[in-house]
């Protein structure tokens, strides 16, 4: 079927099949590739985007079902070359190795910190919990998101 | 290798914590990993999988699925343009299965179409008519006489004996064990996916997410029918690796769909085809006995083990060989007798995963060490530390450590690490069940555990080893400008990274671009064996010194100081090095020989909470010190760590493949748990910079200890909770609350050949 959405802010439209996911019709029908699709089983997160606001794993929604929805996805967050402070903090902490999770965590640190600027440690690992680094050990990855949290709010 | 300082001081340099070149388009979403490649009128691959462990193909119709929608090609065994096998240390494996099928999720046809759906249906409407037969699934049965051989030369993959010292030795105090590990999945988030594009020429250009560029063409170009001058690969952005891509895969297969439809082909697997798709970490059964003095001197290390090498061999045979020559561990110990046996049998492929057979001796030798100490009555670290080899000390295949051997500094070092708050916590979320609010911490008790381990870095045993690298040296309207070229698979490890300081270091230039690995250069070997920052490293390095010598002779040629770039780069310098590391010895009869470059040694320091009545264990705080040689970019050393760490915490409490008759039953990231945020502790490393004088600047290499004794160390710390044996890992909750250790149903006296195990009544 054909469906109408706006993605980062532009009315789109693309072609989705019945059993076809929103992440499949970002990836292969948008051109939008930054989601990521490293389990699509809404267990890694790597496909998070933000559907009306809300924190989604792009896998879990049928492209269907994103019809006439906001979607928001990785590739909104930098302007050109320059980084969203959330990009800029994971890249300074060292928090990018392979990077296929790095898409996701961004935008799920997105969504947090603008639920809760300033998040405690364990607040972090509570709202990342559903998002999977094979590399790192989120050592790295929960320092980015307190960089990026004094970057945002603490200035 | 000299380490003497250069003359420049530049920004981004060795030893510098220095922005990776790909990590802001990582950050954006820009990069393009091996599945978001496109190409105008791309077509997509599928394949068909065996659904038996062991049968017989007695017919393949391809007829209906030919005449579905969108479907280009379908190609099964007798399609194939040759009967070359591939594989990465034996040729034994079929590009499709003909004849047998040995494994559950081995490929038997392949199908090309318009959509990936097309694709995928095409491929399940093939008709392939199996006769079963019957599997085997215990390596040890493998191994017995009267067993079914699986491949025309036995079920025996590689044998090493490693025997040192007098083999027979006794001793006043002897500890015995029986261990087995589980059979661990690399689960690098990216999925295979490669894309073909057919060359005008008859021949085809493959982007590849890979650890090995030029291993997969010598495997590729036979199988094609081609010569590997008319096989071009190219390294698509690669979502982490882990061992998983040494093998491989896809990439047959996918350049066989783009030659036959002349069109480019992308072909990517799903999660769960990855777990059929790659080979994962050998399982291990290992009997062990160690014997020391009353004074807590080791006297003799003698053990047997078994590696469950599934259907094919892949790197099984170094991985044997891995697990004999580290398997007395870090310690001296004058007199020993491992023997290590791979079996082949109808489980999945085993093969590279990060720490290569060290992680799989490790977790037993660590427990003995623990078992000693608690007869012996001594602290564990002390044992560890009164053993510890020092500097020309030999291991067990009689190899003297030499360079570089600061083990007792790693034990002590380790163990002197501030130890988390002792009060056990009292949110729920931090502790044990987390937010499945399942204590309120009555039956939580706290353990400590250590653990040391070691491994080779480089590849060893008179394999030529080398790497290539190409650096030019030039100028353009912005000033001078190095491009370095190499076939270094860029896996999330940085050596990206690492070649672009080198070259800072040594050129005195800081505008540096590494350019995209393939292969019109010659080969970089492998990103594995934690040996790219010493191979791919040393030839930066070297091919910089060859630049900077040139750019010196024309300085002097032309009267001028060596800093005016500007003049002197009229024509760019251009150089290409091949660097080798010092050769080493095939293995002989009894492993007594100079078989390694050189050794990593790390120590691991767990805390565990674990609630006894639910046997869920919370782990607290890993601390750890590890002996680098020299850290070139501490940030991404310490990122390797706390990764390294990572999976082998994974390995100790959460992941295995579970195997029903060679059946994955849990073939997605729903059942194959992995550690999130709420599983992984904070990590306190101290890194050990004791410089290797033939490493570029005295850089060992470091991926992979982290993974070897952090596993044992965590489950010395729930042994400490618990009093329980524990001698398998993933520890489950019903081992910790049952208590039952395990048992492997064989008996065998540690040392002897498995081949005379015998079946315990």
């Amino acid at each position: 079927m054909r469906i109408k959405l706006t993605v980062n802010g532009d009315e789109r439209e693309a072609e989705a099949a019945d059993h076809e996911s929103l992440l499949t019709v970002l990836r292969e029908s948008l051109g939008l590739a930054g989601s990521k699709n490293a389990c699509e089983q809404g267990e890694c997160g790597s496909c998070s985007v933000l559907m009306d606001g809300e924190l989604v794993c792009a896998c879990l929604v049928l492209g269907a079902a994103a019809a006439g929805r906001r979607v928001q996805t990785v590739e909104s967050l930098s302007d050109g070359d320059r980084l969203h402070p959330i990009q800029r903090a994971f890249v300074d902490a060292g928090a990018v190795q392979c990077g296929f999770c790095t898409p996701g965590l961004v935008v799920a640190t997105y969504s947090l910190l603008k639920r809760n600027p300033e998040p405690s440690e364990q607040e972090v690992r509570e709202a990342l919990s559903g998002n999977i680094c094979r590399c790192t050990g989120y050592g790295k990855i929960l320092e980015a998101v307190d960089r990026a949290s004094s970057a945002m709010y603490r200035r | 290798m000299s380490t003497a300082a250069p003359r420049t001081r530049i920004r981004g340099g060795v030893g510098e914590s220095v922005e990776r070149p790909d990590s802001a388009p990582k950050a954006k979403g820009e990069f393009q990993y091996g599945s978001d490649l496109r190409r105008e009128g791309m077509l997509f691959g599928a394949t068909l999988r065996s659904p038996h462990p062991y049968a017989r193909i007695a017919g393949i119709d391809t007829a209906a699925a030919k005449k579905m929608s969108g479907v280009k090609a379908i190609i099964t065994a007798s399609d194939l343009p040759t009967r070359e096998l591939f594989g990465l240390m034996k040729l034994d494996q079929p590009v499709l299965a003909s004849g047998k099928v040995r494994y559950v999720g081995e490929p038997v046809a392949i199908v090309a179409a318009e959509t990936a759906e097309e694709a995928r249906v095409a491929a399940r409407a093939i008709t392939v008519r199996y006769e079963p037969l019957s599997p085997i699934t215990d390596p040890v049965a493998a191994l017995q006489p009267d067993a079914a051989q699986l491949h025309r030369r036995g079920n025996v993959i590689e044998d090493v004996l490693v025997e040192h010292g007098d083999p027979d030795a006794r001793a006043d105090v002897v500890v015995d064990g029986e261990y087995e590990l589980g059979m661990q999945d690399q689960a690098a988030l990216g999925p295979e996916a490669g894309l073909a594009i057919p060359r005008q020429d008859g021949g085809v250009e493959l982007h590849i997410a890979t650890q090995w560029l030029h291993e997969d063409l010598r495997q590729i170009a036979p199988c094609l029918g081609l010569p590997e001058s008319k096989v071009h690969l190219v390294l698509a952005g690669v979502g982490g690796a882990f061992g998983a891509r040494e093998d491989v895969t896809l990439q047959i297969h996918t350049c066989l769909l783009a030659l036959a439809t002349k069109r480019p082909v992308r072909m990517t697997y799903g999660r769960e085809e990855s777990f059929y798709g790659h080979v994962h970490r050998h399982p291990a059964k290992l009997w062990y006995t160690h014997g020391a003095t009353k004074k807590g001197e080791l006297v003799f290390v003698r053990a047997t083990i078994v590696l469950d090498g599934g259907a094919y061999a892949s790197s099984s045979p170094a991985v044997v060989a891995n697990a004999a020559c580290f398997g007395a561990g870090p310690y001296r110990v004058p007199n020993a007798r491992i023997h290590a046996v791979g079996a082949y049998t109808n489980n999945p492929p085993t093969g590279a995963m990060r720490g290569f057979g060290a992680v799989q001796s490790c977790f037993a030798y660590e427990a003995q060490m623990d078992k000693l100490a608690a007869a012996l009555d001594i602290d564990p670290v002390e044992l560890r530390e009164r053993n510890a080899l020092r500097n020309g000390d030999a291991i067990i295949t009689s190899q003297p450590v030499e360079g570089s051997a600061p083990v007792a500094d790693v034990i002590r070092r380790c163990a002197d690490i501030a130890m988390p708050n002792g009060e056990i916590p009292t949110e729920p979320i931090a502790l044990p069940g987390g937010l499945g609010n399942l204590t309120h911490g009555e039956g939580v008790r706290r353990g400590v555990g250590y653990a040391a381990g070691m491994k080779n870095v480089c590849y060893s045993h008179g394999f030529d080893d080398f790497s290539t690298a190409r650096v030019r040296l030039a100028r353009d309207v912005r000033g001078p400008i190095a491009h370095v070229h190499t076939a270094a698979a860029e896996v999330g490890q940085g050596i990206v990274t690492v070649c672009a300081q080198i070259a800072r270091t040594e050129l005195g230039v800081e505008r540096v671009e590494v350019d995209r690995p393939d292969t019109t250069i010659g080969s970089a070997g492998s990103s594995s064996a934690s040996r790219q920052t010493w191979m791919t490293g040393g030839a930066v390095l070297a091919a910089c010194r060859e630049v900077k010598a040139e750019l010196l002779a024309r300085a002097r040629k032309a009267g001028r100081s060596p800093d005016d770039l500007g003049a002197l780069l009229e024509e760019p310098i251009d150089r290409t090095v091949t660097h080798r590391h010092r050769d080493t010895e095939p293995r002989d009869a009894k492993t007594q020989n100079q078989g390694h470059v050189a050794f990593l040694f790390a120590a691991h320091r767990a805390v565990v909470d674990v609630d006894v009545d639910t046997g869920l264990v919370k782990v607290v705080q890993v601390a750890t010190a590890q002996d680098v040689g020299k850290a070139i970019n501490p940030v991404s050393v310490v990122g390797q760590i706390e990764g390294g760490i990572a999976q082998g915490l994974g390995l100790a409490v959460m992941e295995e493949v579970l195997l029903r008759d060679g059946l994955v039953r849990n073939a997605s990231f729903t059942d194959y748990l992995l550690p999130t945020t709420l599983d992984m502790p904070p990590v306190v490393t101290v890194l050990i910079e004791h410089p290797h004088p033939d490493a570029p600047y005295g850089a060992k290499g470091v991926g992979e200890p982290p993974t070897i004794s952090s596993t044992p160390a965590i489950v010395a710390a729930i042994r400490a909770a618990t009093g329980r044996e524990l001698n398998r890992v993933p520890v489950r909750p019903d081992d910790i609350v049952f208590g039952a250790p395990y048992r492997s149903g064989w008996r065998i006296t540690p040392g002897d050949d498995p081949r005379r195990a015998v079946r315990a009544s």
